[in-house]
């Protein structure tokens, strides 16, 4: 036996997963709240004791971790153009999975600068500028920094051009910056693992220590990530496979939660058909996106208001004016649905339902038709989900739902949208015990026992 | 190429944007302008076929291009680049070259008629079907006052 542990510090729990590589097989999971405010150990401990409890190991020879523990790791991305490097760097964040608050885009002024002192950012991703091409904003944007009060450490990812004049300028205003490639070096090309390692690092050496999480550094095998970047790494094994392991081919992930609900695909998302023309930014084949105004709790106002009251009363079966008041109620009066759980369960299950159409409705590309007078010619802008077979979904408010394969279903290509490329005659599953993070972790030194249990353990629907 | 050799070093930090508006899909002529382009010295940013007013401009601001080239061949030209220097000039691009060739107009209309039609639209120079690369290579460099 080769026992391994996979700890997942998230906002509220802190997750233990005890894993057997050798058989290989899942001992044991236990969850305690996290306790960041005092000494993160003490949730982590209570966990541990209830692992060593059921499972009687007192040794685990690897232990690694994840993190989205106070606050998760924090950005906010520069760019020039909003659909272009603004894009690119948003990208790069995201799949490094950090948590993006704000995007930039052309000079930045007095408020926005005020406002990045106020979001107070873990990391900041600044680039601007094809290799080769605009230089004047970039520049521009730099001398605003050095006026900002606030320091985080800084990457620069854009027009290499200007990148040592960048760095130098900002280091002499005790900047600390780290120099990537251009997130996106000529027009529309997406280069974000550089960027994306970058930020790796960053959260290694310096993000862990601020958010206090250095204290479990020592009993951890070194390798800390931010918790979505796990997910991702778990996504891509159970895609790609293993040697001669096969994983199960493209496919997406919805984690719906109170707040945010993320959309993961690794896929290739290229256009299907012979007459249509890719358009915009490429796609990288490990997409993340995260919608904040799509939660189940939290973020249900901004969540209705998002698609609207219309749509909320299509899928309530009620009009909207009850709609409404049920919004009002909610808003005025939060603990008088604490009491009926049973009203506060549909709520949840509608906004599950809604949170998943809308996010993949985002997260997919999209066809646009032109008439020209060659015939139809289509455009494709994203990417082309509708060869994604398995869809997996997790999250509390999906877990917790009544129907989950109804609620997934809302992932699905639909007539109301019929230039969409959602995922059309998907297989579902469902991630109930919250393993994908852990077997991301795991895969970096077991990839076939992570493969193997992530088989194994994702129920289908 | 009479330009090949002589410009290309010289010409390196030139940028250019080139691309087919609106929703015309004739690559052939696209290629041929991007190849003659680069072998000219300019760095050639090339949206290909299919390209909106808004992503010429885009690309202009990203990569700092001095001129846009703009081709259409099937006949809805004028259409399609309408409005393309005011959007220009309100992005910050008040002094990009805006250059546009290739059968702009449906019909057989005067070339002059339709060349006065895009002056005042606000193109610096246009180009009528069948025109050599090398005429609008030439005038480029001289607009953009790069010696030979």
């Amino acid at each position: 036996m080769k026992p391994v542990l996979c700890i997942d510090f998230g906002s509220t729990f802190t997750k233990v997963t005890a894993i057997d590589v050798d058989t290989p097989s899942i001992l044991a999971r236990a969850q305690s709240f996290t306790t960041i405010h005092d000494d993160i150990n003490f949730g982590f401990n209570r966990a541990l004791e209830q692992i060593i409890k059921v499972t009687g190991i007192q040794e685990f020879n690897e232990r690694y971790a994840c993190s989205s523990a106070a606050g998760g790791l924090k950005m906010i991305a520069i760019g020039l153009v909003p659909q272009l490097t603004a894009e690119a760097a948003k990208r790069a964040a995201l799949s490094a999975g950090a948590k993006v608050l704000e995007t930039f885009s052309f000079e930045l002024n007095e408020y926005e600068i005020k406002k990045i002192e106020r979001i107070k950012p873990d990391i900041i991703l600044f680039t601007g500028g094809i290799d080769g091409g605009n230089t004047k904003v970039v520049t521009a944007n730099a001398q605003r920094l050095t006026t900002m009060n606030h320091r985080c450490p800084l990457i620069y990812a854009g027009n290499k051009v200007i990148a040592d004049d960048i760095a130098a300028l900002l280091r002499e205003h005790r900047w600390d910056v780290s120099i990537a490639s251009n997130v996106m070096p000529t027009l529309n090309e997406l280069n974000i693992h550089s960027a994306q390692n970058l930020i790796r690092k960053i959260f290694l050496d310096h993000i862990v220590v601020a958010k206090g999480l250095s204290t479990v550094q020592a009993c951890i095998d070194n390798i800390l990530m931010p918790t979505p970047s796990a997910v991702l790494l778990g996504a891509e094994l159970l895609s790609k496979g293993y040697l001669s392991n096969p994983g199960i081919g493209e496919l997406m992930i919805v984690d719906v939660g109170g707040a945010t609900t993320d959309v993961h695909s690794v896929a290739d998302g290229a256009p299907r058909q012979s007459n249509v023309i890719m358009k915009g930014l490429a796609e990288p084949l490990i997409k993340r996106t995260v919608e904040g105004d799509l939660g189940a709790r939290y973020s249900l106002d901004a969540l209705i208001q998002g698609v609207g009251i219309d749509v909320v009363a299509d899928v309530l079966k009620v009009p909207p004016e009850v709609v409404k008041q049920m919004c009002d109620d909610l808003t005025n009066h939060p603990e008088q649905f604490m009491e009926e759980p049973g009203l506060m369960k549909t709520l949840d299950d509608v906004a599950a339902e809604i949170a998943i159409r809308e996010s993949v409705t985002r997260h997919a590309g999209f066809l646009e038709v032109h008439y020209t007078p060659f015939g139809t010619v289509y455009q494709q802008t994203g990417k082309d989900l509708s060869m994604v077979h398995h869809v997996i979904g997790t999250g509390g408010p999906l877990i917790h739902h009544s129907n989950i394969k109804s609620a997934l279903k809302a992932s699905q290509y639909d007539l109301k949208q019929p230039m969409s490329l959602k995922p059309s005659n998907s297989r579902f599953y469902l991630d109930q015990n919250y393993i994908l993070a852990a077997m991301g972790l795991l895969s970096i030194n077991h990839p076939k026992a992570a493969l193997q249990l992530l088989k194994e353990n994702l129920k289908e629907v | 190429m009479i330009f090949k050799k002589s410009c290309k070093v010289i010409m390196d930090q030139h940028t250019i944007v080139l691309g087919v508006i609106g929703a015309d899909v004739h690559a052939v002529g696209n290629k041929i302008l991007h190849y003659a382009y680069s072998q000219a010295g300019f760095h050639v940013v090339n949206l290909g076929v299919m390209v909106s007013q808004e992503e010429f401009i885009q690309a202009a601001i990203e990569s700092g291009a001095e001129a846009m080239i703009v081709s259409s061949l099937y006949g809805h030209g004028e259409l399609d680049c309408k409005g393309l220097r005011e959007k220009c000039i309100e992005a910050g691009l008040e002094t990009i070259k805006l250059y546009v060739g290739g059968n702009l107009v449906v019909g057989k209309t005067p070339f002059e008629e339709v060349k006065d039609k895009f002056l005042a639209m606000g193109f610096d120079r246009i180009y009528p079907p069948g025109s050599d690369p090398n005429d609008g290579i030439r005038d480029l460099m001289q607009d953009l006052g790069i010696d030979i």
